[in-house]
């Protein structure tokens, strides 16, 4: 028998596509012939090999197939291009649970942490909430007053705005005033002496290059000092002497104390010092003395990115300004700086009492 | 049998060759294996290697009369991706350490020879068929792989009517058995 056809006989007999006759015949010849019991068992185990190569090759392709279903529907991340963002996103679906409660647990603790903090600490919490109040009703109360002051005895006429403000000090008994320049927007000018008392003033002299503003009182109500109790001091300051200064950051008048930090000023200024104190706007033009009660410089501006660096004029520019009015108005020859002083040796609030009656608040309108 | 019904699901799924099964097992087994290969040196596509090789062990296991699978499903294909990459590792000349996880793993040597059997029997049975050539090649597996009928074939490869195809495929068949025994026999 050829190759071909008893292949197909076995086959067929194999695949159960014979008839019973052709079977039972079938049978017989493998049994008498050993060569094709032989060849039925060897074709049966390639069948075999065959369907399970088959099997094989269809399930590889269902897996190709069911990997690009994946990576198209962004289940799995691969491809070299986005490998960066691919490991990120890959880390983020690993991690995304354990992120997500710990996450909860931070929420948690800080919760628990806050609330434990609001529960034992609800003292200060009081006292910061009262202090609270305590400057709102001030304010009120300031302006309260204000308005009192301004019914009985305004000198600012009425429809007008006042420009800028700031602090001022005599120089003279007569009625002269210092204060810095930058302090005078407007073109007149009323000072208001710390029992609230108003004066109108006028301008006698500004100097926007030293920042300097002499003033003089012309209002008859004002009745001269026959003295100052401080005098103007010339000379300089060393490093870290106590200065104080007295001024009118709000409408009530303010003391302040620090000491000479450097002896220029902004940007290596040597007509100025660095002075640390607190100063708030209000506080330009006032007077900075030192521990005796002299006049050593106007508090005139401070740094504004930094704490406590503020900057002062040094006295000795008041001489050149008064020489300079003196140089201009023939009727100011009379001007004479203080050059006595008897705070010397005194406490401080016996100081403070002496001084605060010479430091004006300046209004310019 | 410690895997649960669902698992018992998926995994008759994958033996009846179910789309669904196999993309469930995947999608829930891919990214472990993924992140496996790819964080020892290995790349994207060795990572789709393994784990379908893996895919195929979970399959033949399935298959099997006798099959028993006492652990999850991803155990047992993070055990057999871990053996095979180590094994690649080591054929690349790489000292393979892959550091040892939190992951459980169990003893898959077993599975595994006799998975590397079967490969080998169908590299066989590929080269045969390779070195076959056409028709021949076509034809065979028209009828055997993709099952399909005599005419069909007849009427795809040309051939006037299917009794003429259907001997065609015998005189392959003969060839291919001489070429496929010539090597398994000597594989055995």
């Amino acid at each position: 028998m050829e190759d071909t056809v008893l292949l197909e006989v076995i086959e067929r007999y194999l695949t159960g596509d014979m008839s019973a006759e052709e079977r039972a015949h079938f049978e017989q010849l493998r049994k008498n012939t050993p060569e094709v019991d032989q060849m039925v068992v060897e074709h049966k185990l390639f069948l075999h090999q065959m369907e399970m190569y088959a099997e094989h090759s269809t399930l590889r392709n269902s897996l190709h197939a069911a990997h690009n279903r994946l990576v198209e529907a962004g289940t799995i991340n691969e491809s070299g291009v986005t490998e960066t963002k691919g490991k990120v996103v890959q880390f983020w679906n690993r991690y995304k649970k354990v992120t997500a409660i710990a996450a909860s647990i931070a929420g948690l603790t800080a919760i628990t942490i806050s609330a434990l903090f609001s529960y034992y600490s609800p003292a200060n919490n009081l006292q910061i909430q009262k202090l609270n109040r305590d400057i709102k009703n001030l304010t009120e109360k300031q302006r309260a007053q204000g308005d009192k002051i301004n019914e009985v005895e305004n000198k600012i006429p009425k429809g007008t705005t006042i420009k800028s403000g700031g602090s001022a000090f005599l120089i003279d008994g007569k009625g002269y005033l210092v204060t810095n320049a930058h302090v005078l927007k407007g073109s007149r000018t009323v000072v208001v002496n710390n029992n609230g008392q108003q004066f109108t003033a006028i301008i006698a002299l500004t100097d926007p290059q030293k920042d300097l503003a002499i003033l003089k009182i012309s209002d008859k109500d004002f009745k001269p000092y026959s003295s100052l109790p401080y005098s103007i001091k010339k000379s300089g300051l060393d490093l870290g002497e106590e200065v104080f200064t007295l001024g009118y950051p709000r409408n009530d008048i303010v003391y302040n104390m620090g000491y000479l930090a450097a002896r220029s000023g902004f940007e290596g200024d040597t007509s100025s010092y660095q002075i640390s104190l607190s100063a708030n706007p209000g506080n330009s033009g006032g007077p900075l003395f030192n521990k005796n009660g002299e006049v050593v410089g106007i508090v005139s501006t401070r740094q504004a990115q930094a704490e406590g660096v503020v900057f002062a004029i040094k006295a000795k520019g008041i001489y050149q300004a008064v020489d300079e009015l003196k140089k201009s108005d023939s009727t100011t020859q009379k001007l004479k700086l203080p050059t006595n002083n008897s705070l010397k040796g005194m406490e401080r609030r016996d100081q403070l009492a002496k001084l605060e009656d010479y430091v004006f608040l300046v209004s310019s309108y | 049998m410690k895997s649960d019904t669902n698992e018992q699901l998926l995994l008759k799924g994958l033996a009846n060759n179910e789309t669904r099964a196999i993309d469930t097992i995947y999608k829930e087994n891919f990214g472990m294996v993924q992140a496996l290969i790819l964080n020892n040196n290995g790349t994207y596509d060795d990572a789709r290697d393994i784990f379908q090789e893996a895919m195929i062990a979970l399959y033949e296991k399935a298959k099997s009369e006798s099959f028993v699978l006492t652990c999850q499903i991803k155990t047992y294909v993070y055990s057999i991706c871990r053996r095979l990459w180590l094994k690649r590792l080591q054929q690349m000349g790489r000292y393979g350490i892959i550091a040892n996880g939190l992951e459980e793993t169990i003893a898959v040597e077993e599975d595994l020879d006799i998975h590397e059997k079967r490969n080998a029997e169908f590299a066989i049975m590929e080269r045969a068929l390779n070195s076959l050539g056409e028709p021949c090649k076509g034809i065979l597996e028209s009828y055997y792989l993709q099952k399909k009928d005599m005419n069909e074939i007849a009427t795809a490869f040309g051939y006037t009517n299917a009794d003429n195809a259907k001997n065609q495929k015998y005189k392959c068949l003969v060839r291919l058995k001489k070429l496929f025994f010539a090597q398994y026999n000597i594989g055995e």
